[in-house]
């Protein structure tokens, strides 16, 4: 069963869409998903994690016994969150501070753990990659969504990167931002929502 | 901040589960029956305080004398995966009782997000050792508080007939959601 690196690729983004389908990395998904910035930032983040990690395990795949790899992949996965870190604190510092405690989080996201168990440590370098970008393009599209929604409805605003923001209210004048719904519970019911919503179009 | 707040804000108020997001994936994969909702609360409880205790150590004690701060992460997710490790042999070896008990839920606990949010948590919110013990304790309780209420809602839930796109998970985060309600009744207490 030769698959192509297009199908490793493309099932990322549907068929084993991670928050989703795969109901893993929940945190995340939850917390950092009051804006769409956010959820974008934090999705990118994880995706460079994923990748790099994919690369990484997937290189030392004959070296690390199997005894020892879940340690092998939390090491190796901890080292490129570090770098994650660090460069955000250097270079996106408003975010940075807006993600928090979910940056260090990124280690022990069950995303990026199942992947190196599940594939990079069975596969090539490539395909590992295909892999890795997929989950992780589709790990960021979800977050992205799911932060536009909660966003747009509870806010009545959409920014992206500062300058390209759009104001609901300007359309509706009579608008009225549903709170509920950036607060903490909304996230519970917005992402319960999603799921319904997925499975129903996932049925035809 | 008095230990009474503490204990109030670190259960109720900034609830691990419900306020913060840290956890959820136990949170909704164990809470399908009260008895593993019940193990793996204890299990947190049990890993949690330790954690909390030895990870603090661990910063202050080595990481800021040798100017190693930027190694916190990678540090506490060693020290909890060992500690982990060394707590499931100890429990094997000296009290079996409990370690059928925990059974399973032991290893998971690596990469609950719970544990290293919550050590995170007490270095970046600067506690004392105290504190951060207090913290710790409180918010494993919070944790199984909010897991065990969960897991009596959702065991009705199996009995009820939800409407198929509904089902399973995507039932059990709304629900989940109104849990998170409730507690949000005790924002601004604190």
């Amino acid at each position: 069963m030769a698959k192509t690196l297009v199908q490793e690729f493309t099932k990322g983004l549907w068929n084993e869409l991670p928050p989703f389908r795969l109901v893993l990395g929940l945190c995340p998904t939850l917390g950092v998903t009051t804006t769409m910035e956010n959820g974008l930032g934090m999705g990118v983040a994880t995706t460079f994690v994923l990748i790099c990690g994919n690369i990484l395990v997937s290189l030392l795949r004959n070296i690390i016994p199997p005894k020892v790899r879940i340690a092998c992949f939390i090491i190796v996965i901890a080292s490129f969150v570090i770098i994650v870190e660090l460069l955000m604190q250097a270079y996106t510092y408003p975010l940075f501070l807006q993600l928090g405690v979910f940056i260090p989080l990124i280690v022990v996201n069950c995303i990026l753990l199942g992947r190196a168990e599940a594939f990079a440590y069975k596969n090539p370098v490539v395909p590992s990659i295909a892999d890795g970008m997929g989950i992780g393009i589709g790990f960021t599209l979800s977050l992205g969504a799911l932060g536009a929604l909660r966003e747009t409805f509870g806010k009545g605003t959409l920014t992206v990167w500062g300058d390209m923001s759009y104001n609901f209210m300007d359309v509706f004048p009579s608008f009225e931002p549903f709170a509920f719904l950036v607060k903490a519970p909304g996230a519970f019911v917005c992402l319960g929502l999603m799921l319904c919503l997925l499975n129903i179009m996932g049925k035809k | 901040m008095g230990y009474f707040e503490l204990i109030i804000s670190c259960i109720f108020v900034n609830n691990i589960l419900l306020a913060q997001f840290l956890g959820n994936c136990p949170f909704l994969g164990t809470s399908k029956k009260m008895e593993t909702a019940v193990g793996m609360a204890m299990a947190v409880v049990f890993v949690l305080v330790l954690a909390g205790t030895i990870t603090w150590l661990v910063y202050a004690y080595i990481l800021v004398p040798f100017n190693l701060v930027y190694l916190r992460t990678i540090a506490f997710i060693v020290v909890i995966a060992s500690l982990v490790q060394f707590v499931e042999m100890f429990l094997k070896k000296s009290i079996p009782a409990l370690y059928a008990g925990l059974g399973i839920f032991l290893p998971l606990i690596t990469t609950n997000c719970a544990v290293l949010g919550v050590c995170v948590l007490n270095i970046d919110k600067e506690f004392n050792f105290m504190q951060a013990l207090v913290a710790s304790f409180m918010y494993a309780v919070g944790f199984g508080l909010a897991l065990v209420l969960f897991a009596g809602a959702r065991e009705r839930i199996l009995l009820a007939r939800v409407p198929k796109p509904f089902q399973d998970t995507s039932i059990g985060l709304v629900t989940a959601g109104l849990f998170s309600l409730a507690f949000f009744a005790f924002q601004g207490m604190v």
